[in-house]
């Protein structure tokens, strides 16, 4: 093969609409005879509703209709299903609005719709909506929720305990811990997050009563899966009557792969009143009902022996589901989790346990990681822990444990089988860029000056490109894994690539324009991506688990080589030749004789001879067209070393990341510019964890930081430059050799600033400290070591 | 409801609108320009950011009426003929991913250079800090903004 545009940093295609203000979001679709959603929500984290007195909101001028929850449950709409169901998960009921007699779960929750001629009036007939709540106690604390006298938030879920997971065998744990010569022991939390991608969630509905046709455009990151569940568990609608479109997508990071209600009410309307129908979610509406990410209790033991090698590792949760199951949730804590325990070791036995539980919260799903940050920061606390237990250098105790490269395929005591990778090339690289030795050396002199400057350290693991469909089954999952691609050659020889995943600002239609052009020797200009319609794309899995390029990439790679070996068919029939005597002209596209280059059938000429049909071999089917499903072998496993610099301000608490430097290992890159901005982005979200995010709730159930105001995002002023560089080892088993991009960033960033800050702080004798550190929680630390 | 008469992207409209109807929505809903994005509803975001009289103005904290007489520009009108630097900028350096953000950011950054040519980094972040991207890290729009003001 030649023509190498993957490798390079080809600029995206899809900027030109985004850059001149032409990107086609969801909330900027206008059809005729529009009708606007506004819903009423609840206010309570834990009341029955009484009564719903809608007759005010009713009267308004341009108010079409007020509905409430148990009309839509008499005209047949199901209950949100949850997708992937554990062994003996017990699924809460959710219904897309609370009917009166029923209560409400948490701040947030659907009590009644208002459909109106403008948002305005829509807005205002909410707030006409009187209902009659009796209040209830609430439970926002995730291993308090399973205590006993605590409130119940489902009457047949006893002490809110949706399910227990675990996975090793305990007493051999137990048993190898307390014969282990040090046992670092840490209690600590992973606080709950709000993904806040920038476009909040939206829905537009258009009903064609006379096709009984619905189409829907929903910010969602799969429309096939929403357009199954909507078919076959709650809106009813059949899938060949159902047109899910996910058209430009604001950003998602996992909060825009699940089933919300207003994907369900939006279109319920527009086939009630006959008219298309708009919802936005406002910002405030966003954090009360986009599903939230992380919120764990975790105990951990790690047991080392008299060298320092680890002998196990004991972990034991209590991960937050939220009021309900969330579509993935249950993945999320479990296999997402426990499996990743072994990060970068080897670490003979393994136990953990996870306890989920419900309590009065928006829904806990996955968010960017989603299970994998959160063992990674278990492991990795461990390990720094031990290593400053021990007195050894973070980085020199990571290597005396690492899994060696000799190792691979390396199987680890959790099930996962790791396909490649190099940590030690992966650290030498991250000490060269980082110039480690010459930190440590600024760190001491600082210290000695009296300032709390930290060096912190990660090296992470990661699961992408959820696989295989066979194994996801048996784990619990109601879906596959695989992804869909359609390469169609058009007669005149364009190319129109149809993928099942979706991009919400990944880059997917230049990056996945760079493998056609490179697989059929075509100009970049002469392909287009397609995505996110069911109309047009068949069935599709979406994008989340940075699974788009090892699976969606890989399928695409394998409809490209079907339609090869069609044109080179084609060729040998039109030039009577043998096809072992033909080769593929990589450089340019089109079929000729080997070694008589000028023998040559064009692109053009074979793709429209393809449609002609005038001239093809006996049999051969008419067209250029080629479907493949792609189900990967297994996950790939990206890994990383990060290495940043913070220093407190010790008068005010404030931490400030002065330099980070990430190594990261994704396999072979398609598109260094779209890969670096997906590991320099991933790290901001992974600093703003460990720094300033915090879905905080009060005992109530009032979510205290639930705008913009409170929810400290990461700002352009306090972010640091970061420096970013590559090892690779291919993974083995996909045709790119290519490893997910899209998570690392998050995972490694929150460990690494986390190490940083523990490490300034040491020198007062702070063990450890719960995220985020926020300049108040720094600043009490240090008045209480002082 | 009131007359207001403003000049969009050199055009000149006049329109009655409720009293309280926000900039942004009679921007977006009234004259169709859904270039100028709404990301949140307490004016924290600058994602709906424009140019008001030649200011850069977060859309969401103007009602219509007090911008009439004004003239406005937004990102679809940012361009002339060719795109403005800003934009090509933003396209060279990988300064956008979802692109939600990034009129807001444009506008607003395109402001900054225009009232600070000799813009640093340090400037460029102090000046960005009420523009929210939760995609790119803010690095590539720092790249974007200095490549602009060389322009």
């Amino acid at each position: 093969m030649s023509q190498t545009l993957v490798g390079t940093s080809v600029k995206r295609k899809e900027d030109p609409r985004f850059i001149q203000g032409r990107g086609k979001y969801v909330a900027n679709l206008q059809l005729p005879e529009m009708a606007y959603i506004a819903v009423k929500r609840s206010p309570y984290a834990h009341a029955r509703i009484e009564a719903i007195d809608t007759r005010a909101a009713e009267a308004m001028a341009g108010v079409l209709a007020v509905f409430t929850g148990q009309e839509l449950i008499d005209s047949g709409v199901g209950k949100l299903p949850c997708g992937w169901v554990v062994p003996g998960c017990k699924v809460p009921t959710r219904w897309p609005v609370v009917p009166i007699g029923d209560k409400v779960r948490h701040v947030g929750d659907s009590v009644a719709v208002v459909v109106a001629t403008s948002p305005y009036i829509a807005e205002d007939a909410v707030e006409a909506i009187e209902v009659s709540y009796t209040p209830l106690a609430a439970v926002t604390d995730a291993k308090r929720a399973m205590q006993p006298g605590q409130p119940v938030l489902h009457d047949d879920i006893p002490n809110n305990l949706s399910y227990t997971w675990a996975l090793g065998d305990r007493p051999t744990i137990e048993q190898a811990l307390s014969a282990s010569a040090h046992v670092i022991k840490l209690d600590l939390t992973n606080q709950r997050l709000i993904p806040n991608a920038m476009e909040p969630r939206a829905a537009v509905a258009q009903w064609n009563a006379a096709t009984e046709e619905m189409t829907l455009w929903t910010t969602s990151q799969n429309p096939h899966p929403i357009r199954l569940l909507l078919s076959a568990f709650t809106l009813g609608i059949p899938e060949h009557k159902l047109r899910v479109i996910s058209p430009d997508v604001g950003g998602g990071f996992g909060s825009k792969i699940f089933h919300y209600p207003e994907e369900i009410i939006t279109p319920w309307v527009a086939r009630k009143i006959n008219r298309p129908v708009k919802w936005v979610a406002s910002r405030s509406e966003s954090f009360i009902t986009d599903s939230h990410g992380r919120d764990h209790v975790t105990h951990a033991e790690l047991g080392l022996d008299a060298e320092g090698h680890i002998t196990a590792l004991l972990v034991e949760t209590w991960a937050d589901h939220g009021a309900y199951l969330s579509t993935f949730a249950p993945l999320i804590p479990t296999a997402f989790y426990h499996c990743l325990l072994s990060g970068l070791y080897k670490i003979p036995l393994i136990y953990g346990i996870t306890y989920a539980t419900l309590t009065n919260t928006v829904p806990v799903d996955a968010y960017r990681g989603a299970g994998r940050p959160e063992a990674a920061y278990v492991v990795e606390r461990l390990i720094d822990l031990a290593a400053r237990e021990l007195d050894l250098d973070p980085i020199a105790f990571r290597r005396h444990n690492f899994i060696q490269p000799e190792e691979f395929p390396y199987q680890t005591p959790v099930a996962m089988l790791y396909d490649s990778g190099d940590y030690n090339r992966l650290f030498d690289k991250a000490q060269e860029l980082s110039s480690y030795s010459e930190l440590v050396a600024a760190r001491e002199a600082a210290r000695a000056e009296g300032r709390l400057v930290g060096i912190g350290v990660s090296g992470c693991i990661e699961a992408s490109g959820p696989a295989p469909s066979k194994i996801a089954g048996a784990l619990g999952s109601a879906v596959g894994f695989w992804e869909s691609s359609i390469v169609r050659v058009h007669p005149s020889g364009k190319v129109s690539v149809l993928t099942g995943s979706h991009t919400h600002g990944q880059g997917h239609e230049t990056a996945f324009a760079q493998i056609v052009a490179d697989q059929l020797g075509v100009p970049m200009e002469d392909i287009e991506v397609i995505h996110g319609d069911t109309a047009a794309i068949p069935f599709g899995m979406g994008t989340y688990g940075s699974r788009s390029m090892a699976v969606g990439g890989s399928a695409i790679v394998k409809s490209a080589e079907k339609v090869r070996k069609k044109m080179l068919k084609i060729a040998a029939h039109q030039l009577e030749a043998a096809e072992e005597d033909l080769a593929y002209d990589f450089n340019g596209g089109g079929v000729y004789v080997k070694g008589s280059p000028s023998q040559k059938k064009s692109f053009f000429d074979l793709s429209l001879g393809a449609y002609t049909a005038h001239n093809l071999p006996d049999g051969l089917e008419p067209g250029l067209e080629e479907q493949a499903f792609y189900d990967p072998a297994n996950f790939t496993f990206p890994n990383s070393a990060h290495i940043c610099q913070v220093e407190i301000d010790r008068a005010t608490g404030e931490v400030s990341v002065q330099k980070y430097y990430a190594v990261d290992d994704v396999g072979n890159v398609i598109n260094p510019m779209l890969v670096d901005g997906q590991i320099v982005g991933g790290i901001a979200q992974g600093i703003g964890q460990a720094l300033w995010e915090y879905g905080a709730y009060d005992e109530s159930g009032q979510l205290l930081s639930g705008t913009f105001m409170d929810y400290a995002m990461p700002r352009a002023d306090v972010m640091p430059v970061i420096h970013t560089a590559r090892t690779v080892t291919p993974s083995p088993h996909n045709p790119l050799g290519v490893k997910g991009a899209g998570e690392m960033g998050t995972i490694a960033a929150t460990v690494a600033v986390a190490h940083a800050v523990m490490d300034a702080l040491a020198p007062l004798g702070i063990r450890h400290l719960d995220m985020p550190f926020t300049a108040e929680k720094v600043w009490s630390a240090i008045q209480e070591a002082a | 409801m009131t007359a207001i008469n403003v000049v969009v992207n050199g055009k000149s409209y006049t329109r009655e609108v409720e009293p309280r109807l926000l900039l942004v929505d009679f921007i977006r809903d009234t004259l169709s320009l859904t270039g100028t994005n709404i990301a949140c509803d307490t004016s924290q975001c600058g994602a709906c950011t424009i140019h008001l009289d030649g200011q850069a103005v977060k859309s969401c904290t103007v009602l219509a009426v007090q911008a009439d007489g004004s003239t406005i520009t937004t990102i679809e009108g940012l361009a002339n003929g060719k795109l403005h630097p800003m934009q090509q900028a933003f396209w060279d350096q990988h300064g956008l991913q979802c692109g939600y953000c990034t009129p807001g950011m444009i506008m607003a950054a395109a402001k900054l250079v225009e009232d600070n040519p000799e813009i640093t980094e340090a400037e460029i972040r102090h000046g960005l800090e009420g523009n929210l991207c939760r995609c790119t890290g803010y690095q590539n729009i720092i790249a974007a903004v200095a490549q602009a003001a060389k322009a």
